[in-house]
């Protein structure tokens, strides 16, 4: 009997040990909570790991459900790349702790969070209550609207990806210049096109804007929800719409998960432009990466100002 | 014996500090306060010099005994009196007299429980309020006009690299109860998920959900009458759930062990008569937009039907037999505006009773929808037999609407027509104000 489960044992641990030497072998295997951070996984990444995202570009990333079958992908990961700053709060926590994966538990070696290094706006100071509305107490979480934050999230992957892989590191080292260095000629691009703009006003639904507003030398004047996380009310869009007049401001922003009805009825009270602009890879068809992301978006942009014309101050 | 030495030191720093303002606001008096204050001076820097000598005297004692001394030790009684006056918050603390040098610690030494950064490891607290109110008629089972339910009070943290620990704390209007206190370890060998303490038991779907997040401002009719209604299935025991591999969708299997009392539906008379809990839950994305989660529930446990004067002569048992479905459909990019929630649950219980087994059978059938960002309807039928008579079967239907000010509070009415098997027919509206406030807690799925 002991020698049998003694045996068993013997044969359990072989078992493990050959399936932890094939794992050690293959890919890493990463996952993100938004497909923002996948596309920058994949740029450091390679064909050395499979990145999958758990939620869409095109869904509201405070609002995810939290499916048993993200569970599922979650207990396979090797590493958990997350937004941070409270994001994901809501639908994250419960997904972590059933995923019977050790490895991404908060704090766990394949736990990232992204915002670490990243330049963060909007961190409230003194009191909060939520009679401010679903605010973040830890600051903005739509960081990765910079590419500069966007550096950063690369070079704090890559650094975990070289930590689970020391062999591959230099790898991962040249992938990440590369990204950089790609993203640094991008940059120098967008902010040529965006420089005959700089200090146009806009509005936007959601406060998702403010580090692309502060990248690319926009300035968010309001917002359609009256707080975050509140939908709009009359008397709040009444007041918008006055502002917007009063300032001639000419562009409204809104998420693809909002909805337009408020944001079109404000654009026909002021000839403003209403224009759905993606703050994620995957909010609309042809954003596909990190790159086409900010070109989108700066080609809308830009397609509809020289339409209204400008409002700077 | 430092320790009373230091207040003498302070002291008379205070009074140094506070005798100028004195000299200025009294001029007649100056010539007498600058002798008291020379006075005071002489005193100060006699002291000063007793403890120079002392603390010499000290030192060179410490050396003969000790080969290696510790020269930071007397350094601190110096500074300490010179940043007190400042305001500046006391983060560290003399080692008590007497505990020097045998083998504890020595010198300055952190204070716990004073400084913010302590806070950091205290749990994420939630409160959250559910009070209830009720109109028309009902002679069966009237509840209060108005009545402050519940008060859910939840403490959660991860305990360590290991484990994270869950405490739902409710406080009805006069007793409190703890409704769930569990750990859980989240990553086991074996790719388990063990949870030991007292919870909610995996038995269907609404056992284990509380009160704020059932789509109803009750349980259904087959929950009360076979499951223990609100208490429910709710014992101190250990749970272990598993995911079941396979290529097609996820399966997770569900085994617990409990005491064996929980509520009126099992009762423990002996250390022996544990119950059971098994649940099998399945779980498929039909598409993005919707998915479909299926279970099949067991339990098994000693009913109270047997006893007679405190001794359970019957060894009466319960077996409870349960199937959930849900449907749920929600547009991914539309999320926050539509969605919609169909669910259902079958509950066969069989209890052994002292003149036959009693076979009841009941369901309930829901369905919710969202029909703009902060507003739900719904509608829900119920039937059921009693538990200890199959014969008696109870039925009712239910309309309701939810409004949601914001994510941390809602407002619901539900319109309730029952039709009980002994009793008159019961038309009721029911209203309910749910309010959360703390931490953000996640939503359930």
């Amino acid at each position: 009997m002991t020698v049998m489960k003694s045996a068993a044992c013997l044969v359990g641990i072989g078992i493990v040990l050959i399936a932890s030497i094939a794992q050690a072998q293959g890919k890493v295997n990463v996952i993100t909570t938004t497909e923002d951070l996948a596309s920058i996984a994949r740029e450091v990444g390679g064909d050395r790991v499979t990145v999958e995202s758990i939620s869409r570009g095109y869904q509201d990333p405070h609002f995810v459900e939290a499916k048993p079958s993200f569970i599922l992908k979650l207990q396979k990961a090797d590493v958990l790349v997350t937004v941070g700053r409270e994001m994901e709060i809501g639908w994250l926590p419960p997904l972590i702790q059933q995923s019977r994966n050790a490895k991404v538990q908060v704090g766990a070696n394949g736990y990232v969070d992204a915002s670490a290094q990243a330049r963060i706006l909007d961190i409230p100071q003194g009191q909060i209550t939520r009679a401010m509305g679903d605010v973040h107490p830890q600051g903005n979480p739509h960081y990765w609207l910079d590419p500069e934050n966007g550096k950063v999230v690369a070079k704090e992957i890559a650094e975990k990806l070289s930590q689970l892989r020391p062999n591959d590191r230099a790898f991962f080292e040249q992938r990440l210049n590369a990204f950089v260095m790609r993203l640094s000629d991008a940059e120098k691009r967008w902010a040529a096109m965006m420089a005959p703009y700089k200090g146009t006003q806009v509005v936007t639904y959601h406060r998702s804007f403010p580090n692309f507003a502060e990248r690319f030398g926009l300035e968010v004047i309001g917002y359609v929800e009256p707080r975050p996380g509140i939908p709009p009310s009359p008397q709040h869009t009444l007041d918008l719409i006055n502002e917007m007049k009063k300032q001639n401001v000419k562009l409204v922003l809104v998420e693809p998960y909002f909805d337009l009805k408020t944001p079109n009825s404000i654009g026909r009270a002021t000839g403003a432009e209403v224009l759905v602009m993606p703050p994620s890879v995957g909010g609309v068809k042809d954003v596909t990466d990190y790159f086409t992301l900010f070109d989108y978006d700066i080609n809308l942009l830009i397609g509809a100002l020289k339409k209204v014309g400008t409002a700077t101050h | 014996m430092q320790g009373s030495r230091l207040t003498c030191v302070c002291i008379v720093a205070g009074a140094l500090l506070v005798a100028p303002s004195s000299v200025s606001a009294q001029t007649p008096d100056a010539q007498a306060l600058r002798q008291e204050i020379e006075q005071l001076r002489k005193e100060f820097e006699a002291i000063q010099k007793q403890y120079g000598d002392r603390l010499t005297a000290l030192e060179s004692k410490l050396n003969a005994t000790e080969p290696a001394p510790q020269p930071a030790a007397p350094a601190p009684p110096v500074a300490a009196p010179a940043a007190q006056p400042g305001g500046q918050p006391q983060t560290t603390a003399q080692v008590p007299p007497g505990a020097e040098g045998a083998g504890g610690p020595t010198g300055a030494l952190p204070v716990y429980g004073g400084a913010a950064s302590s806070k950091v490891f205290n749990p994420d607290i939630a409160v959250i309020g559910d009070f209830l109110g009720a109109s028309g008629r009902n002679t069966v089972n009237p509840q209060p006009a108005l009545a402050m339910h519940e008060s859910e009070a939840s403490f959660q943290a991860i305990v360590d690299p290991y484990a994270r620990a869950d405490f739902f704390i409710s406080f009805g209007e006069e007793g409190v109860e703890l409704e769930e206190g569990f750990i859980t370890f989240p990553a086991v060998p074996g790719g388990l998920l063990v949870r030991v303490g007292k919870m909610r038991a995996a038995f269907g779907k609404v056992n284990s959900l509380h009160n704020h997040v059932l789509p109803w401002t009750d349980r259904p009719i087959v929950i009360n009458n076979l499951l223990g209604g609100e208490e429910g299935i709710d014992d101190a025991g250990i749970s272990v759930a598993r995911l079941i591999p396979n290529p097609w969708f996820f399966l997770e299997a569900t085994g617990q062990v409990f005491r064996g009392d929980s509520s009126d539906l099992f009762h423990s008379s002996e250390r022996g008569d544990l119950s059971y809990v098994a649940h099998l839950r399945g779980y498929h994305d039909l598409t993005e937009n919707t998915n479909i989660d299926l279970g099949a529930s067991y339990s098994r446990g000693h009913n109270a039907s047997g006893i007679f004067g405190d001794v359970d002569l019957g060894r009466f048992t319960t077996q409870v037999y349960g199937i959930d479905a849900t449907l749920r459909w929600r547009p991914l990019q539309r999320s926050i505006y539509r969605s919609f929630v169909g669910r259902s649950e079958l509950i066969w219980s069989q209890r052994e009773q002292p003149v036959s087994t009693q076979n009841a059978f009941g369901y309930y059938l829901s369905g919710d929808y969202q029909f703009a960002r902060r507003w739900f309807m719904g509608a829900r039928y119920d039937r059921s037999a009693h538990a200890d008579d199959e014969t008696l079967r109870d039925s009712g239907q239910s309309l309701l609407v939810t409004y949601w000010p914001s994510e941390f509070s809602q407002v619901r009415g539900q319109y309730r027509r029952t039709k009980y098997a002994v009793g008159d027919l019961a038309n009721e509206f029911l209203f309910q104000f749910l309010f959360s406030i703390g931490a953000h807690g996640a939503h359930p799925f």
